[in-house]
């Protein structure tokens, strides 16, 4: 028996400190990935509590299967301990990457997450008794018990503090996986290497290489994988996602912050929305008379609609919006619902879920206010919605002094595709305003007023508005040079000139 | 082949073993969704040839005869009913009018059978671009130029191109080209746009459309004795990528490899066109969900008391002043005789040899390219890596031209199932070999070369295919080879034989909506000359 064993000859107090050592490191590591994975599931599935609770206890439940399964490893103990702790730096190394990179991909997230949290507490758990036997004939077994433990209990402090002051802040879950991964397989190739006899662990030594150059690349890959893996770009803790048949929805909060997210793109902070809103709603609906009939295209947050309702004279608002989950969502929810004062619940508003295009297509009623809140035109079926042909439909939808609002992107960042909405809303026959207004989560955003009639001042505005007033909304009609109106194309089905600008814009910006 | 009944019992095993595990989505490499094998009706088309018909059984009169309900049909009807003609009749051998134009339609969406776009008309198009007015397509006119009906222009992106496992916008490659690829590449665009900016003494451009207004300079007609091969190689043009391009657009407008092809028509593809337009580009196209089934059922509906479907003509003959066609009923399998003042004969050429006794002019060297048309129903639309859907996407490396997207023109952002319509010209085999295969492999057999094409083109399509449609055109379109256009015989062939009248896209060399509508309208013009029935002419 002893001949088999490549662990002859490995005594001394060197390897007896380097064995304790490597017991402060596996301690160290196997609580990192425990906490990772605790994070993760209450970052991408919400309700921290829950998700902590059962994954500490599949984890601890996991290591007391790895314990028990360790009195089947009758010898050879260091070349079990050494493969143990290749596997361990593989799987839990690079736990936090493969689990952010299958959230959007697989049907239930919870099975990879369970799983993965399985596999590394088994491995974890065999770590330690592995270890005291490994040590067993080298220390009297209380003291090994001691030494043992107390490295083991150290290094879980150590883990439990590195990783939210240092770890999470300063290199994200990613590569906090990788970089414990990467300690994991040093104490398998620090352990080979200090065996005389090490060639009998040659497969060990190359296997732990391998996964030390793929820990390696996956670290330095780190940044690439997240962008692949959207969700890991959010930064909050995630407390709604559902994809629905039109786009992935997902709302995050962090305090008293929501924010809402259409396809990874901000929609709203809960922050500073009402600066946007206020000023997508307010310098239409002040500038007509009286207010009756509203439409609104896009929006299915209701947080238009809850500036709308502001005016006592509106009558009927239908709100057009694709998607049936969104404006399920912000009726229902009560978190979300309180942001739009539950404007859907109120009997002059009416929801239809239908493609707007082809609404107002059909469209034979005319509205005194329209508000067009479309994601930006990121590629050819949402840049249709902002086509003169689109804009003539509006037109038709508009009486002979209503006026609009269009969401039009920065002007700041894509100047060019901003100011081709105004051509293109000229081209449709209609007159057409630029104006901006500064939101903190967005950065300079820009809007137009359209309308059949000149445009001009606004009229009395509500009460209660935090960020319009008579001389936010003179202000915001002014541009300075960098965004000035320059002279740009008209956008049409046929062309889509201004999918092309958009996206050469921002990722001029972004790049 | 047949399915065996045990395969069938096996698979509808396997089938429920599917369900029964919830595994449905999963798609074996094997199964065939199910589909029809479509095409040109064969039977009565070989009847024809045969020309076994019962004699007439009866006789009626008519004032106007026209013979075919292809596009060039349905012009000639249109010209007479622009010019108050009101006793003409059109008899079609199939149950529907439209000939290479004819759609399909279901329950996702209606799709082409065959031609699927209309360029924008050149400015000398006009009796084309009147027909676009009428139609409501042209919805007016801004400084000389047609206003299009936006709706209707082909929405941008119109194309792409798989090349290198990447998506790229538009259909000449633009990366990973070598110098002489770009030399060549860019020499060739140039030399193009000369030839589309020329014009001849008389200010006939040197390509038109229809091509009969063409400019008649010997350098130019001489181009129509060579191959484009050819003349590629005389300009020194030997760079891969512009040989498959221009390949690619060879096979795309006449079924036709580049070597058989007449270097005049080859050259007419690129620099023929010449549109304008007030609200968008010259180079836009027209297009419907079912191609230009829109715009043959739009006249055919204007039409409709005149055409009789499922008319078999057999025989066309002059008596006396009078045209004698004959046509056997597929409905009463009976024959009955029209006697008219006049007859228009819009069958394809080799269909009008059989027909007119004592053989109309030109019975010379008419070639079809055979084409194998797909609709593929897929429940979601394909995307693939780097530029997205277009509506047009083809791939370098396929046999196939590609496929359009029937939905395209659709408003929704986010379509679900769609229609893809693929295209192969079985241009790389001898055409009357190529028309065998056609009809003898069976339906599964073209089915699995559709979806291995399309599977190897867009991988995300496996498992998304709910039916594969297959429409065989046997002679789906006239091959312009070295020498037709220009050596007199197709002019021939259009001499009218009065009161016969001939039409056909044929007699342009060119399978083009356009060259049909002209044959169309002037074959009617003509006959209303000769009747003497006042008409102001739409083609100039």
């Amino acid at each position: 028996m002893a001949r088999d064993d490549p662990a002859r000859g490995f005594g001394g107090t060197r390897a007896g400190a380097a064995l304790l050592a490597s017991a402060f490191v596996v301690a160290t590591c196997g609580l990192v990935y425990e906490l990772l994975a605790g994070t993760l599931a209450s970052y991408l599935l919400g309700d921290s509590v829950t998700q902590f609770s059962i994954v500490i206890g599949t984890y601890l439940f996991a290591m007391g299967v790895g314990s028990w399964c360790s009195r089947y490893v009758k010898r050879g103990e260091l070349q079990v301990f050494v493969r143990v702790e290749v596997l361990i730096a593989a799987i839990g190394g690079g736990s936090a990457a493969v689990l952010f990179l299958l959230f959007d991909r697989v049907q239930d997230f919870r099975l990879p997450l369970y799983g993965l949290v399985l596999a590394i507490g088994a491995l974890v758990g065999l770590e330690i008794p592995l270890l005291m036997r490994i040590l067993k004939d080298r220390l009297e077994f209380g003291d090994l018990v001691a030494k043992v433990l107390t490295f083991d209990y150290v290094g879980a402090l150590a883990a439990s503090l590195l990783f939210p002051l240092l770890l999470v802040p300063h290199l994200g879950l990613m590569r906090t996986g990788f970089l414990f991964g990467l300690l994991n397989v040093a104490v398998a190739i620090a352990l080979i290497a200090m065996l005389p006899d090490r060639r009998r662990l040659r497969g060990e030594l190359v296997g732990a290489i391998l996964v030390a150059i793929a820990l390696v690349v996956g670290f330095a890959a780190s940044e690439r994988l997240q962008r692949f893996a959207e969700v890991a770009a959010y930064g909050d803790p995630i407390v709604y996602a559902a994809s629905t048949p039109y786009q992935r929805i997902v709302v995050t909060k962090r305090g008293s912050d929501l924010r809402l997210f259409l396809n990874g793109n901000l929609q709203f902070s809960s922050r500073d929305e009402y600066r946007y809103h206020e000023a997508l709603v307010h310098p239409v609906l002040s500038r007509v008379a009286t207010p009756q009939a509203v439409l609104v295209l896009g929006g299915g947050d209701g947080l238009a609609v809850r500036e709308i309702l502001r005016y006592p004279t509106v009558r009927s608002v239908t709100l057009v919006d694709l998607d049936p989950a969104m404006t399920a969502l912000f009726t229902r929810s009560g978190m979300l619902a309180g942001l739009n004062n539950h404007a859907f619940s109120d009997p002059r508003v009416h929801v239809v879920n239908a493609d707007a295009f082809r609404w107002l297509k059909a469209n034979r009623r005319r509205f005194d206010a329209v508000l067009v809140d479309f994601p930006d035109p990121t590629n050819f079926a949402i840049g249709k919605l902002y086509t003169v042909s689109f804009y003539r439909e509006l037109a038709r939808a508009m009486g002979p002094r209503a006026v609009a609002s269009i969401q039009s992107t920065s002007p700041l960042v894509a100047p060019r595709a901003y100011w081709t909405v105004a051509t293109t809303l000229e081209a449709a026959g209609l007159f057409s305003r630029g104006y901006h207004v500064y939101v903190p989560s967005f950065g300079e955003w820009g809007f137009h007023l359209a309308s059949p009639a000149p445009i001009g001042a606004a009229g009395p505005l509500p009460t209660g508005l935090q960020f319009l007033n008579a001389v936010t909304d003179r202000l915001a009609f002014a541009f300075p040079p960098d965004m000035a109106r320059r002279p740009t194309p008209v956008n049409r089905l046929d062309n889509q000139v201004l999918v092309r600008e958009f996206e050469a814009e921002w990722a001029r910006v972004e790049g | 082949m047949t399915v065996s009944r045990r395969t069938l019992l096996a698979g509808s095993v396997a089938g429920a073993a599917a369900v029964g595990t919830g595994a449905v989505a999963w798609q074996s490499a094997d199964a065939l969704p199910p589909g029809m094998l479509g095409g040109a009706d064969a039977v009565r088309g070989h009847r024809l040839r045969d020309g076994h018909f019962p004699e007439p059984v009866r006789v009626e009169h008519c004032d106007v005869a026209i013979v075919g309900g292809g596009i060039a049909g349905l012009s000639a009807a249109w010209a007479l009913a622009d010019a108050g003609v009101t006793e003409f009749r059109l008899l079609e051998l199939e149950d529907r009018a439209g000939g290479n134009a004819r759609s399909g339609r279901n329950a996702v969406s209606a799709f082409p059978l065959g031609a699927h776009y209309l360029p924008i008309p050149n400015p000398e198009a006009k009796g084309v671009m009147r027909l676009l007015e009428q139609l409501g397509i042209i919805t007016g006119w801004q400084a000389n130029k047609p206003v299009f009906d936006p709706y209707q222009l082909a929405s941008d992106p119109e194309g792409r191109l798989l090349r290198y496992g990447r998506w790229q916008e538009g259909l000449v490659p633009t990366t990973g080209l070598s110098d002489t690829d770009r030399h060549d590449l860019i020499a060739f665009f140039a030399t193009m746009k000369g030839f589309s900016g020329r014009r001849d003494a008389a200010g006939r451009p040197a390509f038109a459309i229809p091509m009969a207004l063409s400019s008649r300079d010997p350098d130019l007609l001489a181009l129509d004795t060579i191959s484009m091969n050819q003349w590629l190689d005389e300009q020194g043009w030997r760079s891969p990528v512009l040989r498959a391009h221009v390949r690619y657009c060879c096979r795309d407008d006449y079924g036709t490899e580049p070597a058989e092809v007449s270097a005049w028509a080859g050259i007419h593809y690129f620099a023929g066109r010449r549109g304008s337009a007030a609200n968008t580009d010259g180079d836009t196209v027209l297009t419907w969900p079912e191609g230009n089934g829109y715009l043959a059922g739009r006249m055919a509906a204007r039409l409709a008391g005149h055409i009789e479907k499922g008319r078999t003509v057999y025989r066309v003959r002059n008596e006396g002043t009078k045209a004698v066609v004959d046509s056997y009923d597929e409905a009463t399998k009976q024959s009955v005789r029209l006697i008219a003042n006049a007859a228009v004969v819009a069958t394809p050429h080799f269909i009008t040899r059989r027909l007119v006794q004592g053989g109309s002019a030109g019975a010379g060297n008419f070639e079809y390219a055979p084409w194998l048309v797909a609709n593929v129903t897929v429940d979601r639309a394909p995307g693939g890596p780097g530029f997205g859907l277009a509506w047009d996407n083809v791939s370098w490396t396929s046999r196939s031209l590609g496929y359009v997207v029937a939905t395209h023109q659709g408003l929704d952002p986010k379509p679900g199932a769609t229609v893809l319509t693929w295209y192969l010209p079985l241009s790389d085999v001898a055409p009357a070999d190529a028309r065998r295969e056609l009809l003898a492999k069976p339906l599964e057999y073209w089915q699995a070369m559709v979806r291995d094409d399309l599977i190897q083109t867009n991988p995300d399509l496996a498992g998304t295919i709910r039916r594969i449609d297959i429409w065989r055109w046997g002679h789906a379109m006239i091959r312009p080879t070295p020498g037709l256009l220009w050596n007199g015989e197709r002019e021939a062939a259009a001499k009218p034989r009065p009161p016969l009248f001939f039409a056909h896209s044929d007699l342009s060399g060119m399978s083009i909506f356009e060259e049909a509508h002209w044959h169309g309208t002037r074959a009617a013009e003509e006959a209303m000359a000769h009747l003497n029935h006042p008409h102001v002419s739409a083609l100039t």
